[in-house]
């Protein structure tokens, strides 16, 4: 022990002769060991994002929305007159099936939207008119911030009430109580406003199957209200033209009974579906839980990813200290027969070398620990300076990366450290063992 | 611990005279680039305890060979050699690197001190490779920098010292390890005629405590300090001559002188 403890410190010496080669040496080491702990903070930071606004959407749902079919294949299958839109997407007895003849499914949420403008006197905003059912705030997971949400018999008896999301509430009645007010949806409705959702993040876009969503510029009423005030057909009117489509739902939001039958579920409704949409796609089903799965899969890549280019800098680091180390063994030839004529064994000379050499790597790495701790501060300050310098190009920026929070995963330090010591020992152990081999007396003999 | 390193008993020879080192028919041959060089050609020596032998011979005569093969740094091709009891002639690297360790003290021409090591650490690397390096031991270091008139400088390193400073440690450090005999190579080749004086003084003060020398030079002056002058020609001893008397103090030093 008291040996080992020499050793050590006169290989600490021996470095301390040369301070200035000893840290360009260990800058490789740690380069590499303090992009091994940004490269997965960053990575997890990412990814923990992802996976939280997927949650959101809860993993014990299915999503199925209506997708509008490319152009020709609408102009094909909708046939009808001139005045006929196409028809395409979710319907009513698509719910009703799914709902009725899927045992799994506990509760659904149909829902439709618009993009309207609201208004409250003069002051006005644009925003989605969502049509629902008061199971979407179960569904959906709406907190309440005032008030309450409508519920079925007044879904069912069509009234005009609605519920606004906090921006929209926020926008329209800044100074003064929202329930009980009414407010103007496009020309035409006027809507009474009985409650006030609470502010929530925006989720994020999905893959290509969802679309990012506000939620905060929401207004939402019944579901019966907006078929019976606005219909299935929208129309829009153009030069010379008139243009429209006809679409009864937009998403059906269904909540299964456990997460374990989840992916069931969703293979069951799309069976059921595919026999009623059998002439164009105009469906997608989208499961949170198998997006999280994917999410997974995709952040075990990344981190493999990121941990070969740490890998390869590591190497390259480890490399770098062979290359002074075989350098310094040279150098040091005639110590190392002093050392061998005072007694020292060959494995004394090769412990004495493989220890400098893992002091070197383990001081990288202890450096390359303490930077790479600094991976959060670091990121909001260079995010910060960005910003400041260039706002477009962090604008153009998916709000992933804008939001960027990394996050150290705590076993990535003691990995560090380790893969340090362990490139210490396996770039260490040729020079050393070039040096045990010299013979004692040609070492003294060396100038 | 092996036997032959058995420090403790009184290492004494068949004869009842104990030999610090002893050679019998020793032969080096080397091959260099397919040519047999005959270093030494079957050598006998003994030095018994307390002697102070110069080993002298022009340059190809044998004596590096000779020096390296006493110092346990080479092996003979044939002939055997003793230090002590122990026959060291055939023991492996980490054998030989021990007896070297325990039995051995090294003085260079050129000091050989370790750079980056302070005067008391350089002192101390014996006792560190015998795996002996403690507090007691450390104690001893700064006595026996006291001993060669280092007391000042125990924490220097060798680039802040003088020649003669040097080679002090380094004769301070031959004696770290209360070794059968001190090898001395050259010691003073490298210094000035007064510096070669204070160190050969040195020498005497040793040999005259019991200290067994054994010292390589080619300079007659420097030989003519010691007891006996063995001079080698052509790999063979040409003349084995005694000066003084070889009357060493009836028990072998302790610890310290």
């Amino acid at each position: 022990m008291r040996h080992a403890l020499r050793t050590l410190q006169s290989g600490v010496k021996s470095l301390y002769l040369h301070p200035m080669r000893s840290l360009l040496t260990v800058l490789g080491i740690f380069i590499g060991v303090a992009s091994v702990i940004w490269l997965l903070a960053i990575g997890e930071g990412i990814s923990r994002k992802a996976q939280e606004q997927i949650e959101s959407l809860g993993a014990d749902n299915i999503i199925v929305s209506t997708i509008k079919p490319p152009n020709e294949a609408l102009s094909a299958g909708g046939g009808g007159g001139r005045m006929q839109f196409p028809e395409y997407g979710l319907t009513r007895a698509d719910y009703e099936r799914l709902t009725e003849t899927i045992p799994t499914v506990i509760k659904a949420a149909p829902l439709k939207d618009f993009q309207e403008t609201f208004q409250n006197g003069s002051r006005k905003i644009d925003g989605r008119l969502v049509g629902c059912t008061p199971s979407y705030v179960d569904v959906v997971k709406i907190a309440m911030f005032d008030g309450r949400f409508f519920n079925d018999q007044e879904n069912d008896e069509a009234r005009d009430y609605c519920v606004l999301g906090a921006g929209v509430a926020e926008k329209l009645f800044p100074y003064e109580e929202p329930i009980g007010k009414l407010i103007r949806v496009g020309e035409n409705y006027f809507y009474r406003v009985i409650g006030v959702a609470q502010s929530r993040d925006p989720s994020a876009a999905i893959g290509s199957s969802m679309k990012s969503e506000d939620y905060s510029f929401d207004v939402y009423i019944p579901l019966k209200t907006m078929e019976t005030r606005v219909g299935d057909t929208v129309v829009v009117r153009r030069s010379g033209s008139m243009e429209g489509e006809t679409v009864q739902l937009k998403q059906i939001t269904l909540k299964v009974k456990d997460v374990a039958s989840v992916m069931e579920t969703a293979d069951l409704i799309k069976m059921t579906l595919d026999d009623y949409h059998t002439k164009f796609e105009d469906y997608g089903v989208t499961v949170p839980l198998e997006l999280l799965e994917q999410a997974k899969t995709t952040r075990m890549m990344f981190n493999v990813f990121m941990g070969l280019i740490a890998g390869i800098s590591l190497v390259v680091g480890g490399i770098g200290i062979m290359n002074i180390m075989l350098a310094t063994v040279t150098e040091r030839t005639r110590e190392i027969g002093i050392r061998r004529a005072l007694g020292a064994k060959r494995g004394d000379i090769v412990r004495q070398f493989l220890i400098e050499t893992i002091v070197l790597s383990v001081v990288g790495g202890g450096l390359g620990v303490l930077v790479g701790l600094t991976c959060s501060p670091a990121t909001t300050f260079a995010m910060g300076v960005i910003k400041r310098a260039n706002p477009d190009l962090i604008a153009s920026l998916p709000p992933i990366v804008q939001e960027l929070k990394p996050i150290i995963v705590y076993w990535s330090v003691p990995l560090a450290f380790m893969i340090s010591i362990i490139i210490g020992v396996v770039f260490g152990v040729y020079p050393a063992i070039r040096a045990a081999k010299m013979d004692p007396i040609e070492a003294l003999r060396h100038e | 611990m092996k036997d032959y390193k058995n420090k403790n008993a009184n290492p004494v020879d068949e004869s009842g005279q104990f030999f610090a080192a002893k050679l019998t028919g020793v032969k080096r041959e080397y091959v260099l680039k397919g040519e047999t060089v005959y270093a030494l050609r079957g050598v006998d020596l003994e030095v018994p305890q307390g002697d102070y032998v110069a080993i002298m011979g022009a340059s190809g005569s044998g004596k590096s060979t000779m020096l390296n093969l006493l110092g346990c740094l080479d092996r003979p091709t044939s002939g055997k050699i003793w230090l002590g009891r122990d026959d060291v002639t055939s023991l492996d690297d980490d054998s030989l690197s021990e007896i070297r360790a325990s039995r051995i003290g090294f003085v260079f021409q050129s000091y050989n001190l370790i750079q980056q090591l302070t005067v008391i650490e350089n002192i101390e690397v014996p006792l560190f490779y015998q795996r002996n390096a403690n507090l007691r031991s450390r104690k001893r270091c700064v006595e026996l920098a006291n001993l060669v008139g280092l007391s000042q400088r125990l924490n220097h390193r060798p680039t802040q010292l003088s020649g003669g400073q040097q080679q002090r440690v380094a004769i301070a450090r031959s004696l770290v390890n209360d070794p059968y005999f001190i090898l001395a190579d050259e010691p003073t080749g490298n210094l000035d005629s007064k510096t070669t004086a204070e160190i050969l003084d040195l020498l005497d003060e040793l040999n005259a405590q019991g200290r067994t020398i054994i010292l390589v030079t080619h300079e007659d002056d420097v030989g003519a300090r010691s007891k006996r002058i063995v001079r080698l020609r052509d790999g063979l001893i040409e003349s084995d001559v005694r000066l003084r008397p070889n009357d060493p103090p009836p028990k072998r030093p302790d610890a310290l002188v």
